[in-house]
């Protein structure tokens, strides 16, 4: 008893080092939700094929394709001559994420800076919220081709294409770090500011010795939503752009022949999924890595 | 001014380590006079609690004193400089009711924070850190996280944190106001235990009358509204103190007369204090 005090006590600090049964449960859980997912998908199309019944959609291949059909899709060529999908898609994805990871730490970074600087300005803070936050409320879509015909001309050679995909990720991304770093950076506790204060701390040290460390629950929780706005906002961005080398890419061009085969798209679909899924545990990941904090403050 | 232990007795040519004079404090929303005309002088070496009841300025006072409010009218001086210099020159270490520690820093860099800010070098700071854990007991926790602690715990690495940079002036704003009866006492212990191996000058702000006597050399009894000093009560137990002095007699005469200072201006105790004696 004593012993397993000791070792599953004040010095377990990491949940990275959960015990193996732990693990086992968090994935047995991931994997029985999927199974029912597909279970669900597949007795929807079953029933609703055998009754005939039409509401809200008609069910058939084309619009519900099997699970299977969707997974065998990834094995064989789109289009003849031409390598297995799941090979093409693995190329777009990896374009794809080169977009939405720049345009991912780029966002922060702005965000992250904005907040710092809203931070100590009250006046900034009336003057450029307001614009801030009327930004996110315009259509991503309607500022894509904006963005591409000012940006794209004046980028270096290695950059064109996907650079102005990026600055469009960056939009979508900056956002919820700006509003969150803010929010974090003024919720430091009076008596706190009180201690650095008898410390004669200067602004910097308040900022980076107190603000900073206790922001960083509110910022990993805006990175978490920015990590899958920012691979949303490359995929949206490639199709003002023209763009053919990534997801958004092969989105438009699916979905151009979805009634033929609905399962390309789907496929395309479910790597999507996946590649935003990927970037956002990798935040989680980092969180649980970076942040130190009380088991009950956890967001 | 004579204080309770003999070897701790002040000589009249050390300067003050805290002197008020004439301070006045208002706070404009509500016009309330929370210190009117305090004089207070701290030689070096004594231990003085501030007592009275709730709104008699007594943490207001503790603040002016680290420069963390500004007072209307009067001056203070902290080892003879100005309260904002002595701030700024690291002159006091303070502990407030809530032990205020940084959750993503361990123990050992909570207390180590101050002497970051002073801009020591790491392996000065690990030895003095190691110095300090071990002052306040608590030496097998320094890579654990302040929510890892008990109340009482932390509370004793915001006491090292305030002694690491050896201040000469400690304050406390009940710092032991949250803690169940038990380990208040035993931190009374430990702090006097604390208190006798750096020889700080300690200002104690406490609203439990057999703390303070039982912590001081000199209680400074405050009445509200507006906030003064009501009288001074020089504390001569014997010392060392132990868990026995709070049976002697003469502890409880001495709280009888903290407690008929406070009732003279005829303010109601506090329950607990009521139970007492």
């Amino acid at each position: 008893m004593v012993t397993q005090v000791a070792a599953a006590g004040p010095l377990a600090r990491s949940s990275l080092r959960l015990p193996v049964a732990a693990w086992t449960r968090r994935v047995g859980s991931v994997v029985l939700v999927l199974v029912a997912l597909v279970g669900l998908w597949e007795l929807y199309h079953w029933v609703w094929t055998m009754t005939g019944w039409t509401w809200p959609f008609i069910v058939n291949d084309t619009s519900m394709p099997h699970v299977w059909t969707i997974f065998q899709a990834f094995g064989q060529p789109a289009q003849v001559n031409q390598p297995p999908l799941i090979t093409v898609l693995l190329h777009k994805t990896a374009f794809t994420a080169k977009e939405a990871a720049a345009g991912f730490g780029i966002g922060a970074l702005i965000g992250f800076s904005l907040g710092v600087v809203l931070v100590h300005s009250r006046l900034l803070q009336r003057g450029f919220l307001p614009y801030i936050v009327g930004s996110q409320t315009v259509p991503i879509l309607a500022i894509a081709p904006m963005v591409v015909v000012w940006v794209n001309p004046r980028l270096p050679g290695p950059l064109q294409g996907w650079g102005a995909v990026a600055v469009i990720a960056t939009y979508l991304t900056f956002f919820p770090v700006t509003i969150n770093t803010l929010r974090g950076l003024q919720s430091v506790e009076p008596r706190a500011l009180e201690l650095m204060r008898t410390y004669g701390a200067s602004r910097r040290a308040v900022l980076w010795k107190l603000r900073v460390p206790s922001s960083l629950p509110y910022l990993f929780s805006a990175l978490r939503l920015s990590a899958t706005a920012s691979v949303v906002g490359a995929i949206i961005g490639e199709l003002p752009s023209g763009l053919q080398d990534g997801l958004g890419g092969a989105i438009f061009n699916f979905n151009q022949y979805y009634s033929i085969e609905p399962q390309e798209l789907w496929a395309t679909n479910v790597i999507a999924a996946l590649l935003g899924i990927a970037f956002f545990v990798i935040v989680v990941l980092a969180e649980k890595a970076i942040v130190r904090r009380a088991p009950e403050n956890v967001a | 001014m004579s204080v309770g232990s003999p070897d701790r007795s002040v000589s009249e040519t050390r300067p003050d380590v805290v002197r008020v004079a004439g301070v006045t404090k208002t706070f404009p929303r509500g016009n309330v006079t929370a210190l009117q005309e305090i004089d207070l002088e701290l030689a070096p070496g004594e231990f003085v609690s501030l007592i009275g009841p709730s709104g008699c300025g007594k943490s207001t006072l503790l603040r002016v004193i680290g420069d963390l409010v500004e007072p209307t009218a009067g001056s203070i001086a902290v080892n003879g400089k100005s309260a904002r210099q002595a701030r700024e020159d690291g002159d006091y270490g303070i502990v407030f009711q809530e032990a205020v520690l940084f959750d993503w820093r361990t123990v050992a860099k909570n207390i180590g924070l101050p002497l970051e800010m002073l801009g020591w070098d790491r392996a000065r700071r690990r030895k003095r850190i190691e110095e300090m854990l071990a002052l306040v007991e608590l030496s097998g926790f320094a890579d654990h996280h302040p929510w890892q602690l008990s109340g009482g715990m932390q509370q004793r690495v915001a006491i090292a944190r305030a002694l690491a940079f050896e201040p000469a002036l400690l304050l406390m704003d009940e710092p032991f106001g949250a803690l169940d009866e038990m380990t208040r006492e035993r931190l009374n212990l430990e702090l006097l235990s604390i208190w006798e191996q750096t020889a700080n000058t300690v200002v104690f702000v406490t609203h439990s009358i057999s703390e303070a006597v039982f912590l001081s050399t000199r209680v400074v009894v405050m009445s509200p509204r507006p906030g003064r000093i009501a009288g001074h009560v020089e504390i001569d137990l014997p010392t060392p103190r132990t868990a026995e002095t709070r049976d002697t007699p003469r502890f409880f005469e001495l709280v009888t007369q903290v407690r008929n200072l406070l009732r003279g201006q005829g303010e109601h105790l506090l329950p607990e204090e009521e139970a007492l004696g």
